[in-house]
C-alpha cells in the first residue's frame, strides 16, 4: 500500500540539506508519495527508511509467474475487491487437472484435448491456460513418468502436485524450460518442499485448511526458509466456504496490507462440487471472487467455453469499452448492389453482426458508426447512435460513392429512427432489419435492392 | 512468535428492504405460500459478517401463446405444456420454482393482437393451475402494456403479484394499477445507477410503498455484456448497504430470456465445434448467467430451462449454508 507524503517524510532525515535538488524534505516526500522523484536523490537516507518504502512500493498481492516454453500464467498484483472501483488486471488461469493413476491412454487422451482447445471470441482466441498432473500413485517413477508422456503432448504451465517432496524433486529436475507451480507444501512436509522450491527457484502452493491464521503461520515459516514466491491453498471447498474465505483473503491483503497473506489463490472446483454442472458454477464464482487458478477435474468444450467467455467479461477494464475504428467494412466481396447495414461500434454488438453477416453467404456493406462505444439501444438512448449521427457517418465514409443504391438498413431495436433519418439523409431508404443479428441471414435472403 | 489474523468485517449501515410477493387466503389472496426476498445486510453470501434472511428466489418464466421463437432445446424440454400456461405453470411448479412470471406476448400466433379481457383470463388460469406468487409482464409496447397490465392488476385483486416493466418513459398507469389493486411493480432501468435510484423514487412520488417495489438493473447474458450488469448490481448493492435508501429495493434479473436468445443458445448447427455439446451449453450459459449475477445480488432470477433451475436453485441451497 502507497505512503502519504507525510509518512515517508517521517522517514527522512528532516535536516532539509537540499542536496536532493528539492527545497526542504517534505517537499521531498511529497515528490515521492506522487511518484516524482527517486528515494536515491537523497543521499542521507537511512537503510531502515529504504526498506519501509521499498516494502511500501510493494504490491499487495504478490504476483506469481508460471510458465513453459513461451507461455505462461501470470497472476496477483489485484489492487481492488471490485472491478467498478478500477478493474481486475491478472486473469486467473483455467487449467485441467490430470492424474498419475489414470490409464495412460485416458490421460493421454485428456491431455491432447485440453491442449489443443481454442475458441475464438471477439476477435480473441482463447484457450485453457495450463495443467495440473496429480501424484495420486504417491509413486515418484510413474509421476516423472506421467510428465514426460505429457510433455511430449503439450507444453503448457503446470502445476505439480503431489504430497511427497521427494518425487517433486524428481519430477523438477526433469522438467527443462518451464517454471511450474508446486503443490503443495502442507504443515507436515513444508521443510522439505520449501527446499525444493527454493532450490529450484519456484513458486510453492502453501495448503492449510485450520484457519487463516494457521495458513499465515504456515506461510511465514515457508518464507522463512526462503521462498518468495508463493500461493496460497485455504483449504475451503464448497461454495459458500470458499467465497467467505477467498474474500477474507482479498480483503486481508488490501485492506490490511497483511503481507503474510498477500498471495494469489488456488481453487479446486470439482473438489467442492457434487456433480459437474456445479463445478461449472463453483468455477465461475472463483473467477469472478479471486481466484488467481481455478483447476477443473473435468473437461469439456461447452463448459470451457462458458467459463472463458465468463473470464473474458469479467476481466475487461470497466473504464474502455472495447471499441471498432468507425468506417465501412465489406463482407464477402461487396458490389454497387450489395446490401449496406448499420450498427454501432460497441465491439460486441459489431462481432455478433460480423459474424452473422460472414456466415450469410451474401455480400454486403457494414457501416459502424461512431456510437462511442455504445451497444444499440444504450446508444440510441444516449444520442450517441440517432438519426444525426447515423447520417454523419454515412456522409463522412463516402458511402455513397460505393453503392448505387440508395438503401440503408438499420437494426430493428431502432425502428424508431427511420423517419428521423430518411429526413437526414434525403433521397435515401431506410429499411429496418432484424431486432437480433442472429436473424441478420434470413433477412438478407428476402433483401432486395 | 506466531502471528494472529484479525478478519476484517465491513460495518453496513444499510439493509436491503425486504419484499413480499403473493398473499395467502389470511392476506386476503389465494396463493398457497408467499415469498419474501430482500433483507440483506451484508454483500452476498458473507454470512460471517451480516444477515442474508432470505434465500435469492427463482421465478420460472411461462408465456401466454406458444413461444414460436424460443430455442428447440427449451421446446424439447418442455412439450405440449408450452401451448397451455396453466399446464406449464403447474409443471414450472413442479420443477421447484418458487415464483411463476408470465410474460404476456401482446398477440397470439396468427398476429390477433390480446385484449385486455384475454390477458385477464390467462392470469386467472395460472392462479387457478398453481399456489405460487405470480409475476406478470407486458409485451414491452408502452400502449399494450398499460392496457392489458390493468386489466391483469384487477382480475388478480388481492394476490399481491408483481406487475411489470415500469420504465421511465411508461410508469404511471401500471404504478396506479398497483395501487388501486394492492400490487407490486417492477422498475426497470437501463444498467445505470442513477436511473435506476431515479425511477425508484418517481414511483414512490407516487405513494406506493417502497415494500412493493422490485429493482430491474437490466440484464446482460454471460458473453453479452453480463459485466456491465454485473457492475451495476454490485454498486447499487454497496449503495444499499452504505444507506442509500432508494437503492434498497431487492434486484430482480430476466436470466433465461437474456441467456436464451444469444446465439450460443439457439444455434445447434452451423457454430464451431469449440463451442462443445448444444444442450449443454444451452443450459450452462443460462446457469452461468444466474449464479454469476446472484454474486453481484439478485434477489430473483428468471429462468427459461427446467434443468437450470436444478442446478441454480442447488447452487443456492449451498451459498445460503450457515446463514
Amino acid at each position: 500500500m502507497a505512503l502519504s507524503g507525510l509518512e515517508i517524510y517521517k522517514l527522512l532525515p528532516k535536516t532539509n540539506c537540499k542536496e536532493c535538488g528539492f527545497p526542504t524534505c517534505l517537499a521531498f516526500a511529497m515528490k515521492l508519495a506522487a511518484k516524482q522523484a527517486e528515494l536515491v536523490a537523497c543521499p542521507y537516507v537511512s537503510e531502515e527508511a529504504k526498506a519501509a518504502l521499498a516494502a511500501a512500493a510493494a504490491p499487495p498481492i504478490r504476483l506469481i509467474t508460471i510458465s513453459s516454453n513461451g507461455k505462461k500464467i501470470e497472476v496477483g498484483n489485484e489492487t481492488v475487491m471490485f472491478r467498478h472501483e478500477k478493474t481486475f488486471y491478472h486473469e486467473p488461469g483455467l487449467l485441467v487437472r490430470v492424474k498419475d493413476t489414470q490409464p495412460l491412454e485416458e490421460f493421454e487422451a485428456i491431455v491432447t484435448r485440453a491442449a489443443s482447445y481454442s475458441v475464438e471470441r471477439v476477435g480473441m482466441e482463447l484457450s485453457v491456460s495450463g495443467l495440473a498432473v496429480e501424484n495420486a500413485s504417491g509413486d515418484p517413477t510413474l509421476f516423472t513418468e506421467c510428465i514426460e508422456s505429457l510433455r511430449a503432448i503439450a507444453k503448457l504451465p503446470l502445476v505439480l502436485m503431489s504430497k511427497n517432496p521427494a518425487a517433486m524433486e524428481a519430477a523438477v529436475t526433469k522438467l527443462k524450460g518451464a517454471v511450474p507451480l508446486l503443490y503443495a507444501a502442507d504443515k507436515d512436509n513444508w521443510q522439505a518442499m520449501a527446499e525444493v522450491a527454493k532450490k529450484h527457484k519456484l513458486p510453492l502452493a502453501v495448503r492449510e485448511g485450520g484457519g487463516l491464521t494457521a495458513l499465515a503461520n504456515l506461510v511465514e515459516q515457508v518464507k522463512g526458509a526462503g521462498v518468495e514466491d508463493i500461493v496460497l491453498d485455504p483449504g475451503a471447498r464448497g461454495p459458500v466456504d470458499s467465497l467467505i474465505s477467498l474474500t477474507q483473503l482479498r480483503r486481508l491483503a488490501l485492506k490490511k496490507n497483511f503481507r503474510l497473506l498477500g498471495y494469489p489463490i488456488i481453487t479446486f472446483p470439482g473438489e467442492g462440487a457434487a456433480s459437474e454442472a456445479e463445478e461449472a458454477a463453483l468455477a465461475a464464482q472463483h473467477i469472478a471472487k479471486y481466484s488467481g487458478f481455478v483447476v477443473f477435474d473435468h473437461f469439456d468444450p461447452a463448459t470451457m467455453y462458458s467459463l472463458l467467455t465468463l473470464r473474458l467479461n469479467i476481466y475487461t477494464d470497466p473504464q474502455k469499452p472495447i471499441q471498432m475504428e468507425p468506417g465501412v467494412y465489406e463482407f464477402g466481396e461487396p458490389t454497387v448492389d450489395s446490401p449496406l447495414l448499420t450498427t454501432t461500434n460497441f465491439s460486441l454488438t459489431y462481432f455478433s453482426v460480423a459474424g452473422e453477416l460472414e456466415s450469410a453467404g451474401i455480400p454486403s456493406w457494414l457501416l459502424v458508426c461512431d456510437s462511442e462505444g455504445m451497444s444499440v439501444l444504450t446508444g440510441w438512448a444516449a444520442g450517441n447512435f440517432d438519426a444525426e449521427v447515423i447520417a454523419k457517418m454515412v456522409k463522412q465514409f463516402n458511402v455513397a460513392n460505393k453503392i448505387a443504391h440508395r438503401k440503408i438498413v438499420i437494426p430493428g431495436l431502432v425502428a424508431v429512427i427511420s423517419g428521423e433519418l430518411e429526413d437526414e439523409l434525403s433521397g435515401w431508404e431506410v429499411r429496418v432489419g432484424p431486432r437480433e443479428a442472429v436473424d441478420i441471414p434470413a433477412y438478407l435472403k428476402l433483401w432486395q435492392s | 512468535m506466531p502471528v494472529t489474523v484479525e478478519i476484517p468485517k465491513e460495518k453496513w449501515t444499510g439493509s436491503v428492504r425486504e419484499v413480499t410477493l403473493g398473499a395467502t387466503a389470511e392476506q386476503g389472496g389465494t396463493r398457497a405460500k408467499m415469498v419474501t426476498v430482500g433483507g440483506e445486510t451484508t454483500l452476498p453470501f458473507l454470512h460471517f459478517e451480516g444477515k442474508m434472511p432470505n434465500p435469492p428466489a427463482i421465478a420460472i418464466e411461462i408465456q401466454d401463446h406458444y413461444p414460436e421463437d424460443w430455442s428447440p432445446l427449451l421446446k424439447e424440454a418442455w412439450g405440449d405444456a408450452l401451448s397451455d400456461p396453466a399446464t406449464w405453470a403447474e409443471k414450472a411448479e413442479g420443477y421447484g420454482a418458487d415464483i411463476i412470471m408470465l410474460k404476456l406476448r401482446g398477440a397470439d400466433n396468427e398476429g390477433n393482437q390480446t385484449t385486455p379481457q384475454e390477458a385477464a383470463a390467462t392470469v386467472e388460469k395460472v392462479l387457478a393451475a398453481t399456489g405460487l406468487p405470480l409475476i406478470v409482464r407486458g409485451p414491452g409496447q408502452a400502449e399494450l402494456d398499460n392496457e392489458l397490465l390493468v386489466a391483469v392488476a384487477e382480475a388478480a385483486k388481492g394476490e399481491r403479484i408483481v406487475l411489470g416493466l415500469c420504465e421511465d418513459k411508461n410508469y404511471r398507469t401500471i404504478v396506479a394499477a398497483a395501487l388501486a389493486h394492492s400490487q407490486l411493480v417492477i422498475s426497470s432501468t437501463p444498467m445505470d445507477v442513477n436511473l435506476s435510484k431515479q425511477l425508484v423514487i418517481l414511483i414512490s412520488d407516487m405513494a406506493l410503498p417502497l415494500n412493493r417495489i422490485l429493482m430491474d438493473p437490466t440484464t446482460g447474458a454471460l458473453g453479452y455484456g453480463i459485466e456491465y450488469g454485473y457492475s451495476v448490481m454490485e454498486r447499487l448493492r454497496i449503495a444499499a448497504l452504505t444507506g442509500d435508501a432508494m437503492t434498497q429495493q431487492p434486484m430482480i434479473c430476466f436470466v433465461g430470456e437474456e441467456s436464451w436468445r444469444q446465439k450460443e443458445s439457439k444455434a445447434g448447427e452451423g457454430v464451431p465445434e469449440a463451442w462443445g455439446d448444444w444442450a449443454k451449453r444451452g443450459v450452462t450459459w443460462e446457469a452461468m448467467t444466474a449464479t454469476t449475477l446472484l454474486q453481484s445480488g439478485a434477489d430473483i432470477v428468471t429462468l427459461r430451462h427446467p434443468e437450470t433451475v436444478g442446478i441454480v436453485k442447488g447452487f443456492i441451497v449451498k451459498l445460503m449454508a450457515g446463514s
